[in-house]
């Protein structure tokens, strides 16, 4: 099988058009993180408090926003995730200005306002850890347990875990459902201690805005520092210009991802970020790909137009391309579908970014080059050589091995 | 003309063996449970996957700025009146943002050098320099400023460790974290509610044992009042709560406190929950032999003043000495059984050398965790299908040899995992998989390569020479720059974007070696089994 057999076409000849659709969405990118949606930074960079609660019915949004109004927290954000099925939803409290202790305490609030129907002195069972429930049975003792006692309550107890967590999903709606998890004598004698909420805490997360200052200057340095890579990597390897193109390519990239966030109004988390590096990286591969082909073909045509030399280079590695990008779009777009909530920003991020990054090895950075080029010949200088010189070296070496 | 591949194959089968040793270890028993349990063994799961909290705390390194200052301006107190030098008045200018710096006013000319000396003697580790009406600052050096913040970092590690152990958190992660700004990441595996040991972690537990001088007063200014609006010199106003049998309530109280202490935490030996006479929760502890022989001289010259118990700068009780105490003592106060039982662990487990705040906190419940790894790992699993049957319908019989470097990339990578004790997150699953897309470019490239080299009417043979040795070149350029961009998330990046950056970088310094070694390996025993100008299965 083959998709691009003597591929041959004039990829230098639509410049315009591609310079026209990544102007609309790098414009278009710009202005909704200018005027509209801004940069939508997650509680990791802005602080604040998550908490993600899955509830063992249908959740009310407005009963849940009721009970954080009694609580006296102001200008909740409540907002279903996952599947619709699984119940799932968002708690949050964003509070930039304050401090950590006030973060905290709005977890507590939150949870606490959710706990409805609590009784005095009773530990919420949907969310009691393993070794709340072993101290608890270690107190008790409704085994008589002898000197084996602290081993047995600790299996019971991780038992009852596991049985809430993995076979029920989180949430437990009696305590007659355990019996098939663990000794009847240890659940009966939950009775007295816990009850039963009908929701439990996924996961919370409480970013102070100390930290969340912090992680986004840390984000901005790595992205720099990770463009800089590159550049000098690829100044040292090719040419200096090749370095800079593949630096405005990447940058192309990033901004139109991030562009793509702001428009659709996602939250930018630190995962984004690592999958917007690894865009960064991804992105410089195809590039890679065909700078190579160019300085080999520099070497072979020396007679020839550069501009003919670039588009012979992108259509002799298209079909690499093609089904590299192909072939990442399917992983990544399994990691999208498959994957789950927590990745879910992650996934988005490098399917969008596989897209352009692919498109714009084609697009822009082939293009600048020639750009480049027609730039200094303009200016009255000798056409690029420095890479053919450099390449020549190496080409011979590969000539000895065979 | 054939190759001789024996060495290399017996490189790629012990890479193999060595690989599966490392994901699996030797498992007890061979069936699916067995295999399962002997692979959670050997990779370690991040908090994200198993559930847990993780903590960044600030530590106030000024605290402990402060309390080395305080003693300095003591030591400078003493050695002033020891050589007879005056002086108007001693400072600290800016005490909240720099606690290192003292402001010594009104010296006269002549005690210059007295005062020179007393500083390098005496305090080593502070500098003086001149200022000007006869003003003299004293600073800690800077190397011995950052040394000390560096201590109290190491030292509230160590303490949180102790206090953390004995709470029984199994393989809790406990390490500096950032880049030099004093902070601390605490991983809890498994503690999925956090407050207490928050609590526990957070408390200073400075122990001191004072003399009381007056007290109780009822505010700032009483107390003020009463001893004629000027406190008497080296004592000091504290916070506490009114426990004498004269009040009887609890209301807000203040005492006067001496400066000096007696003894303090560092002088215990241990500290055991108890019950006082009244049979409520209490505290009872020892005093280490250099200690307690200090709390024998204290008490025995003071029988029948009051002494005051101090925790973190606020004071827990007031009794008075009735008679010489040697080495044990009782700290009395309105706890309950649980904050008995707590205060004695973290008074055992030392004192914080300065106070920390919690900047961030992230709590996975066990079930998310669990979701978590069937999400990922079916993703995984799908992706890589989908990619190992393309490939197959794609290049044919080469498709075997790429679908053998994948996976043999996977066992590399996993194995990876295993032998470093890296963690397992779910970004990091998510670089797995990506590992599995990016890595078959490698493989592409090359079959893209020979597809080339046949069509310009190479043999076989040379076809292959050539493709690898032509997409060599740029795999090694597309490995570098991405490596880097893991590379430099690994430095920057916490907890599960580390993961990532983790497998990123072992799955594609694995390719290196599967798709341009092991897939040439396969090649050449393809072509060594091929009659001459046989055609080459490359789709």
């Amino acid at each position: 099988m083959e998709f691009f057999r003597n591929a041959d076409i004039d990829f230098l000849g639509k410049k315009w058009y591609f310079l026209a659709f990544s102007l609309v969405f790098s414009v278009a990118g710009l202005f909704s993180m200018l005027f509209w949606h801004g940069i939508p930074y997650g509680v990791d960079f802005r602080g604040g408090t998550l908490v993600y609660v899955k509830f063992a019915q249908t959740p009310d949004d407005n009963a849940i926003r009721a009970a954080m109004d009694r609580a006296g927290l102001r200008n909740v954000r409540i907002q279903r995730y996952g599947q619709i099925s699984g119940n799932e939803v968002l708690i949050g409290v964003s509070e930039a200005e304050t401090n950590e202790q006030a973060l905290d305490r709005s977890k507590m609030l939150i949870i606490n306002a959710l706990e409805t129907n609590a009784p005095q002195d009773k530990q919420d069972l949907n969310n009691a850890s393993v070794l709340a429930l072993k101290t608890y049975f270690l107190q008790k003792d409704p085994l008589r347990a002898g000197t084996d006692a602290e081993q047995r309550y600790a299996a019971q107890a991780q038992a009852i875990v596991d049985y809430r967590d993995k076979t029920k999903g989180g949430v437990l709606n009696s305590l007659d459902e355990l019996k098939a998890a663990a000794d009847p004598a240890v659940v009966a004698s939950l009775q007295d201690g816990f009850f039963l909420s009908n929701f439990a805490v996924r996961n919370v997360e409480i970013v102070g805005p100390q930290v969340g200052g912090q992680l986004r200057r840390q984000a901005l340095l790595a992205t720099v520092y990770s463009l800089a890579g590159m550049l000098i990597y690829l100044a040292v390897r090719f040419e200096w210009i090749y370095g800079v193109a593949a630096v405005v390519t990447v940058f192309h990239d990033t901004l139109i991802t991030v562009g793509a966030f702001s428009l659709m109004n996602k939250e930018i988390s630190l995962t984004v970020i690592a999958a917007i590096l690894t865009l960064i990286g991804y992105s410089n591969n195809d590039t890679i790909v065909v700078f190579d082909r160019i300085r080999e073909n520099l070497k072979l045509m020396r007679r020839e137009k550069l501009s003919d030399i670039v588009n012979r280079s992108i259509n002799q590695t298209l079909s690499r391309t093609i089904l590299t990008a192909g072939l990442t779009f399917l992983t990544v777009l399994a990691l999208y579908l498959f994957g789950g909530e927590v990745l879910h920003g992650f996934s988005f991020a490098l399917v969008i970014g596989i897209l352009i990054g692919t498109y714009s090895s084609i697009a822009i950075a082939a293009p600048i080059l020639v750009a480049y080029q027609d730039w200094r010949s303009n200016q009255g200088k000798s056409p690029m050589e420095a890479a053919s010189r450099k390449e020549s070296n190496r080409g011979e070496k590969v000539k000895a091995k065979v | 003309m054939k190759k001789t591949l024996g060495w290399k194959i017996g490189v790629i089968v012990a890479t193999l063996v060595v690989f599966l040793f490392g994901i699996i270890g030797i498992p007890d028993s061979w069936s699916g449970k067995g295999l399962l349990a002997a692979l959670g063994n050997r990779i370690h799961l991040g908090l994200d996957l198993k559930g847990g909290t993780h903590l960044i705390l600030q530590v106030q390194v000024n605290d402990a700025v402060t309390v080395d200052s305080d003693n300095a301006i003591e030591r400078l107190k003493t050695d002033l009146r020891a050589h007879k030098i005056t002086y108007a008045e001693i400072t600290k200018p800016d005490p909240v943002n720099q606690p290192e710096k003292i402001v010594l006013k009104g010296v006269p000319p002549e005690s210059r050098s007295d005062l020179l000396s007393i500083v390098q003697d005496r305090l080593p580790e502070y500098a003086l320099t001149s200022g000007a009406d006869n003003s003299w600052t004293v600073a800690m050096k800077p190397q011995s400023l950052s040394e000390l913040k560096k201590r109290a970092v190491t030292q509230a590690i160590e303490t949180i460790r102790n206090r953390i152990d004995q709470l029984g958190v199994s393989e809790p992660i406990i390490e500096e974290h950032g880049l030099g700004q004093y902070q601390i990441l605490v991983q809890l595996p498994g503690i999925d509610d956090p407050a207490r040991v928050k609590d526990i972690m957070q408390s200073t537990a400075m122990l001191e044992i004072r003399q009381s001088m007056g007290g109780p007063y009822a505010s700032e200014q009483a107390a003020l009042q009463q001893n004629n609006g000027v406190l008497p010199p080296d004592t000091m106003l504290m916070p506490g709560h009114s426990i004498g049998a004269t009040t009887g309530d609890s209301g807000p109280a203040w005492y006067l406190i001496s400066r000096a202490s007696a003894v303090t935490g560092r002088d215990l030996r241990s500290a055991e929950p108890s019950r006082d006479e009244n049979g409520q929760p209490s505290v009872s502890f020892t005093l280490t032999g250099e200690g307690g022989r200090r709390f024998g001289a204290f008490t025995g010259s003071h029988v029948g003043d009051n002494l005051a118990v101090v925790l973190d700068n606020k004071v827990q009780e007031v009794a008075v000495i009735k008679e010489q105490i040697h080495d044990t003592g009782v700290i009395n106060g309105r706890f309950g059984e649980q904050e008995a039982k707590d205060l004695a662990m973290v008074l055992r487990s030392g004192a914080l050398p300065a106070g920390i705040k919690y900047l961030e906190e992230r709590t996975v419940g066990p079930s998310l965790g669990t979701d978590s790894i069937r999400a990922g790992v079916t993703a995984a699993v799908i992706g890589m299908l989908a990619v190992l049957i393309f490939m197959l319908v794609y290049y044919h019989a080469a498709g075997i040899n790429a679908d053998v470097a994948l996976i043999l990339n996977l066992i590399i990578l996993l194995g990876f995992l295993g032998f470093s004790g890296a963690t397992l997150t779910l970004p990091g699953i998510a670089g797995v998989i990506l590992t599995v897309g990016m890595g078959v470019d490698s493989n592409v490239l090359i079959f893209e390569r020979i597809r080339e080299e046949l069509r310009s009417g190479k043999t076989p043979p040379s076809a292959v020479e050539q493709g690898f040795g032509h997409a060599w070149i740029t795999i090694v350029d597309t490995h570098v720059t991405t490596i880097v961009s893991a590379i430099i998330l690994f430095i920057f990046g916490t907890g599960p974007v580390r993961g990532f950056a983790v497998t990123l970088s072992f799955g594609l310094g694995a390719n290196l070696f599967t798709a341009v070694f092991v897939s040439r390996v396969i090649f050449d025993w393809v072509l060594n089994r091929k009659e001459r100008g046989e055609a080459l299965s490359i789709g």
